[in-house]
């Protein structure tokens, strides 16, 4: 391509940064400190071009080196890779831990959202000097949260968790935190080998493959291989395993769908951009048992025939992206991944994608944009994923709870895991519980269990807190009152109670928490996260959020009938006509607030 | 089902559907737009253009599809045996009303044709969000994940003020409705020069060149294709532009010529606008099958030699 390059140059550490990635550029490419010969030739072009799946790897590798995407930077990126530096300058301001202005080294990241604010107080106009606003860390269990990202040859990530304000304050002047806490506090119930997918939490090391293999490790992966790809599918579809990212869709019946399709390059991704707020489940896998994750990737992979796995990991969970590095090394090393696995002839791999700050990216479409290296925008459906997907390729895309399914599903057969639960819900489910009860954390249930029995599971209410409202299913998901604490937990009986189970979050609000605040914060929440692709969503996030912040001064006059008829509009457009998921739902949990809490008044 | 139908050259499977209650057959590989059009339905579209391909974005044209969840849009969904399709519901008017007036309410749609028609069609009252507020002009400046919050009284706009950093052509984004024509035209669609993109994220994406400099810094080599597909208004000759301000244009009073473009061999058409016999601008007919509606920069912009005359 005949690249126009503006003013700026990449420094040495930009470059080594780049070259760290890419290698060092041939003597004859763009981007190589070229002599008079090497002026007289030049290299790449297309077999560059090829290579724009390493655009995102790319800029994490300058952000993580310098803190920010200088001109130089996007100049050197373009000519390395032979996209234009205006394009690259697009897919770098799609993400928010991105930044193209000089920024310090040290980026101290405080969670804004749901849980956190509830717990602290913690609000953007609230917080110390040089910290920077951040939607939800996926660490509610121990909400308030704090992200650490300090620049440099090696770039360090810390989480600290609960902060205090001070703490937070002497994070931005420079001190460390103090060592993250095990795992297995995100997860009261465990060390318990009885649980089904939490049953290595607290009881194997993470980080060693000898243990996960003598805690019944790749059992299920070597029964796959002999039960055959046919059984592997026919199984997952007499469990009745439906996804656990919020969807629901029937696992079996997305694997069959691929596995059936005439292209034969496929592909799986894992879905582990997990950031709805409230939500943190997969997180404690990623971080708990990440062999298992690889694990079932392989089964899934050898299910669908898929040649490559990608788990796309959203780039806020340091821990889970150190375990699940060291996890798919050791794999390699044994040969549980790479040619020939196991000597059944499957060759199978996995490359660990780093998500870089955009919810929207947890979307399935837009994972497959933003691997390709172009902004996180969804796509449209038709084609489906399993037709058409990444790399315009049939892919798989599953989240990591449901393929952690798969194991016990394989295990101990379809058959067997399709008895747990309800007549609509089959299996194990795993719940976050945060807010204002005793033990929060990550629960296992299986299907059926009601609210109530899951927050006496999680401890029951803080002694003092009064229940006001549940938020289920995440900042998409819906607010439910005290007066459905008897709701059975299933897929079935929240559609019919005209609420959803989403991802699994059940944030419980006591009386301190400012209902107000936190509908604003959802608002905001999904105006800063929209693409921006589609009207609906572009304008009608912000005109939502516009919509609340009046009624909260007009709460109870006229003009608050108005403004409530507007959000209903909003909502309506936003479900109706929004091109993903994330416009679609934007409205939910404010409707629910409205409708079934009412806490608006005309 | 599928019977075959005769197209020029090219036989094409045509397939049935029903729309609003009426059996229709449209070639397979059309849109639901194209059978609604055929079969004289009027469907509105913003940032649908006739040689790009369609994006989405603006989801004006909706229609309910029956067995699907949420509405279509028209303009993209392909055609299949057996849709059944309604153009004129509750929900598809609500929709287009809303999304009239999520965009009447935060972009300057003064050039958009047909937008006062269609507002009144569907009752579109943009001005129901709120005063219009202009404060947060610097749009360029924007940080990802983060934004002003809202002042509780008036509704945020793209507001801008009119980027002229060049000769040839001015960008007033106030005006812009984020179709992505121009991101395609200048790309992989027409022209492969990729000087501007989409940047920034939700209600702060913006089109812009790499760290918004101007375009005489960029990568735009000036062939105006962008302006060509803007449907707004937004991308607007510099001739136009100033006689706009000075308040001398008047298109009603404009002829239309067609002529072959002067320059090389190609033999693109040119379309040429002439106001007072002077040459106000040029376009191209998307429906040609050379250009497409595309043009190089002296096609498009090197007509002054034409009415060149001697100083007296």
């Amino acid at each position: 391509m005949d690249l126009k390059i503006a003013s700026g140059t990449a420094n040495t550490e930009e470059r080594a940064a780049v070259d760290s990635l890419l290698g060092a550029p041939s003597e004859t490419s763009h981007g190589a400190q070229r002599d008079e010969m090497g002026m007289r030739v030049s290299t790449g072009g297309e077999s560059l071009r090829q290579l724009r799946h390493l655009l995102l790897p790319t800029l994490h590798s300058v952000n993580d080196r310098v803190g920010y995407i200088s001109r130089g930077a996007i100049n050197y990126i373009s000519q390395r890779l032979d996209i234009a530096p205006a394009e690259i300058y697009g897919v770098a301001t799609f993400y928010a831990l991105f930044d193209t202005n000089e920024r310090p080294a040290r980026q101290v990241h405080v969670c804004v959202d749901l849980a956190c604010r509830a717990a602290s107080g913690c609000t953007e106009e609230t917080l110390p000097e040089g910290a920077i606003a951040s939607p939800c860390l996926g660490t509610c269990e121990r909400a308030p949260s704090v992200l650490v990202i300090e620049t440099g040859v090696t770039v360090r990530q810390e989480v600290l968790a609960p902060a205090t304000k001070s703490q937070i304050a002497e994070l931005v002047a420079g001190k460390s935190a103090p060592t993250e806490q095990e795992i297995s506090h995100a997860a009261p119930q465990t060390p318990d080998q009885s649980l089904v997918l939490l049953s290595r939490i607290g009881n194997t090391n993470p980080l060693s493959i000898d243990d996960y293999i003598s805690s019944n490790g790749y059992s299920a992966l070597r029964k796959a291989f002999t039960i055959g790809a046919e059984q592997v599918i026919a199984e997952v579809t007499a469990s009745g395993l439906v996804g656990r990212g919020g969807a629901a869709f029937p696992t079996g019946r997305k694997w069959a769908a691929v596995a059936s399709q005439p292209v034969k390059t496929r592909y799986l991704i894992c879905n582990a951009d997990e950031s709805e707020p409230g939500t943190f489940k997969d997180r404690v896998l990623l971080e708990g048992d990440p062999f298992a994750l690889v694990e079932a990737m392989t089964i899934a992979a050898f299910a669908t025939g898929s040649q490559h796995g990608y788990i796309y990991l959203r780039g806020e969970y340091p821990r889970a992206l150190k375990n699940l590095t060291n996890a798919i090394e050791l794999a390699r090393n044994k040969k549980y991944l790479g040619d020939n696995i196991l000597d059944s002839g499957f060759n199978f791999d996995i490359t660990i994608f780093r998500g870089a700050g955009a919810y929207i990216c947890g979307e399935e479409t837009a994972i497959f944009n933003s691997i390709e290296g172009f902004r996180g925008e969804p796509r449209n459906k038709p084609p489906f994923p399993v037709e058409v997907g990444l790399f315009g390729k049939p892919t798989v895309v599953n989240n990591v709870e449901t393929l952690l399914n798969v194991l016990p599903i394989i295990n101990n057969t379809g058959e067997k895991y399709a008895s747990w639960g309800s007549t609509g819900s089959k299996g194990k489910k795993l719940f976050c519980v945060s807010g204002a009860v005793n033990k929060p954390g990550v629960y296992e249930v299986t299907f059926g269990v009601t609210l109530r029995e899951l927050i006496n599971l999680a401890g029951g209410l803080k002694s003092g807190s009064t229940m006001q409202a549940v938020l289920l299913g995440g900042a998409a998901g819906g607010f439910v009152g005290p007066e459905d604490l008897d709701l059975e937990l299933t897929l079935e009986a929240a559609r019919a109670a005209g609420t959803t189970l989403g991802s699994g979050v059940v944030m419980v609000l006591d009386q301190t928490v400012d209902m107000f605040d936190q509908l604003q914060r959802i608002a905001a929440f999904f105006r800063d996260e929209s693409c921006g692709q589609c009207v609906p969503c572009r304008v009608g996030t912000v005109r939502q959020q516009e919509a609340l912040a009046r009624l909260v001064k007009s709460n109870g006059t006229d003009s608050a009938a108005l403004d409530l008829q507007l959000l209903r509009d909003l909502g309506q457009v936003m479900r109706d006509a929004s091109i993903c998921g994330l416009g679609q739902t934007a409205h939910n949990a404010i409707d629910s607030a409205l409708t079934r809490l009412k806490v608006f008044s005309a | 089902m599928s019977t075959q139908v005769t197209t020029g050259l090219q036989v094409r499977k045509s397939v049935e559907l029903t729309i609003d209650g009426k059996k229709v057959t449209a070639p397979e590989g059309s849109t639901l737009l194209d059978a609604c059009r055929a079969s004289g339905k009027e469907i509105p579209t913003l940032c649908f253009g006739d040689t790009i391909t369609p994006k989405n974005a603006c989801r004006v044209c909706m229609v309910e599809l029956e067995g699907s969840r949420t509405l279509v849009p028209s303009c993209s969904r392909k055609v299949e045996a057996g849709m059944v399709v309604k153009t004129d519901t509750d929900r598809t008017s609500h929709s287009r009303k809303l999304v009239l007036e999520l965009l009447g309410s935060s972009v300057d749609l003064s050039l958009t044709k047909n937008v006062s028609k269609w507002n009144e069609n569907y009752d579109a009252k943009p001005s129901r969000f709120g005063a219009p507020s202009y404060h947060h002009s610097k749009r360029d400046e924007a940080v990802t994940g983060h934004h002003h919050p809202p002042d509780g009284q008036t509704a945020e706009t793209v507001h801008q003020p009119v980027k002229i950093d060049n000769a040839l052509y001015v960008r007033d984004y106030s005006k812009c409705i984020l179709c992505y024509q121009c991101v395609d035209a200048c790309g992989e669609q027409w022209q492969n020069t990729f000087a501007i993109t989409t940047a920034g994220r939700g209600f702060d994406a913006r089109i812009s060149t790499e760290f918004a400099v101007d375009l005489t810094d960029s990568a735009c080599v000036y062939c105006g294709n962008c302006i060509q597909v803007c449907p707004t208004g937004a991308l607007m000759f510099t001739s136009e532009y100033e006689m706009r301000e000075a308040g001398t244009w008047r298109e009603e009073e404009q002829t239309q010529t067609d002529t072959i473009c002067p320059y090389c061999g190609v033999g693109c058409s040119l379309t040429l606008h002439v106001q007072d016999n002077t040459i106000v601008k040029v376009t191209s007919p998307s429906d040609h099958s050379v250009t497409h509606g595309n043009l190089c920069i002296k096609g498009r912009f090197g007509f002054q030699h034409v009415q060149n005359t001697k100083p007296e």
